[in-house]
């Protein structure tokens, strides 16, 4: 199996690095562009009998911090 | 008092905390990440700076998670002190034993240089050497320094007087303005400027020192 987790900052916590991208994408003449929020994709390659919800104990102890960021699996 | 300092491969300021803690008067042990225990009789466990294990998945999240640091969270939740500076402070929320986490700066740039720092409490081991109030320069040297909690978190840490320093001109976009925390039973501190940093003559500005003797008179019978 395997799952791809997707991790973004909250909404409200501060993406300077997603604002900064805004602002290049800007300089480049793409206008339109009302905000960019930057997060992380991590791609796991489970073992047999792997389960979501260990994807989910994975994400809360590890691979996103809760306090800052919010996280999504998918399974593929 | 007996202290030990932790190493994580990544690690770059243990070295200079070690110096700072054994010119205090301090007997300083290095212990490293897969050590599971810390030795015996251990009083305060100071978590440097660095960059541990390559800042890979967040800064000081790989290094929360070690072996040693389970140790680090049994000791403060027996009532150990912990000092935890820049990658150490970014850990130490990491595990947990401090609220909030450390953002990327909020000018996106690596800023090293001495800041203005106020101490915001003197009730504490750390900041009992200082007087509430007052200014001092100290140096940081991160790119994830920003500090950030929620509404509630913040006002509890004011409500409970529980925020040691807060930067006098904001550097990274902290909320508060927020440079340094205490836990709640003011034992661990977390703090981004380098007291080790400012310990010295040849230093440029020995404002950090008075935080080492604090720790000392508080710690050396013990």
């Amino acid at each position: 199996m395997k799952a791809r987790v997707h991790v973004m900052l909250k909404d409200g916590v501060l993406d300077p690095q997603g604002a900064a991208v805004k602002h290049a994408l800007g300089a480049l003449g793409f206008d339109g562009v009302d905000g960019v929020r930057q997060g992380k994709v991590i791609e796991l390659d489970l073992a047999d009998g792997a389960t979501e919800a260990q994807v989910g104990e994975m994400c809360e102890k590890l691979l996103a911090n809760t306090v800052i960021e919010s996280y999504r699996i998918e399974v593929l | 008092m007996k202290a030990a300092v932790v190493q994580f491969p990544g690690s770059n300021c243990d070295r200079d905390m070690a110096v700072a803690l054994e010119k205090s008067g301090a007997d300083v042990t290095t212990v490293w990440h897969k050590d599971a225990a810390l030795p015996k009789g251990v009083d305060l466990v100071a978590i440097p700076g660095g960059f541990s294990f390559g800042d890979y998945l967040r800064c000081g999240a790989i290094a929360a998670n070690s072996p040693i640091c389970n140790a680090v969270v049994d000791h403060a939740n027996a009532g150990g002190y912990v000092l935890g500076v820049c990658n150490g402070f970014q850990i130490l929320t990491e595990t947990g034993l401090l609220p909030g986490a450390l953002l990327r700066n909020a000018g996106l740039k690596y800023i090293c240089r001495t800041v203005g720092l106020k101490v915001e409490t003197s009730n504490s081991a750390y900041t009992e050497g200082y007087n509430a109030g007052a200014e001092i320069g100290v140096p940081i040297a991160h790119h994830d320094g920003n500090y950030f909690a929620d509404d509630e978190t913040i006002a509890k840490l004011k409500g409970d007087d529980r925020v040691a320093f807060t930067y006098t001109d904001n550097p990274n976009g902290s909320r508060g303005d927020i440079a340094g925390i205490l836990s709640e039973n003011r034992r661990v501190l977390g703090m981004m400027p380098h007291p080790e940093r400012a310990y010295e003559q040849a230093h440029g500005n020995t404002d950090g020192q008075r935080l080492f003797a604090g720790l000392m008179a508080q710690l050396a019978d013990a």
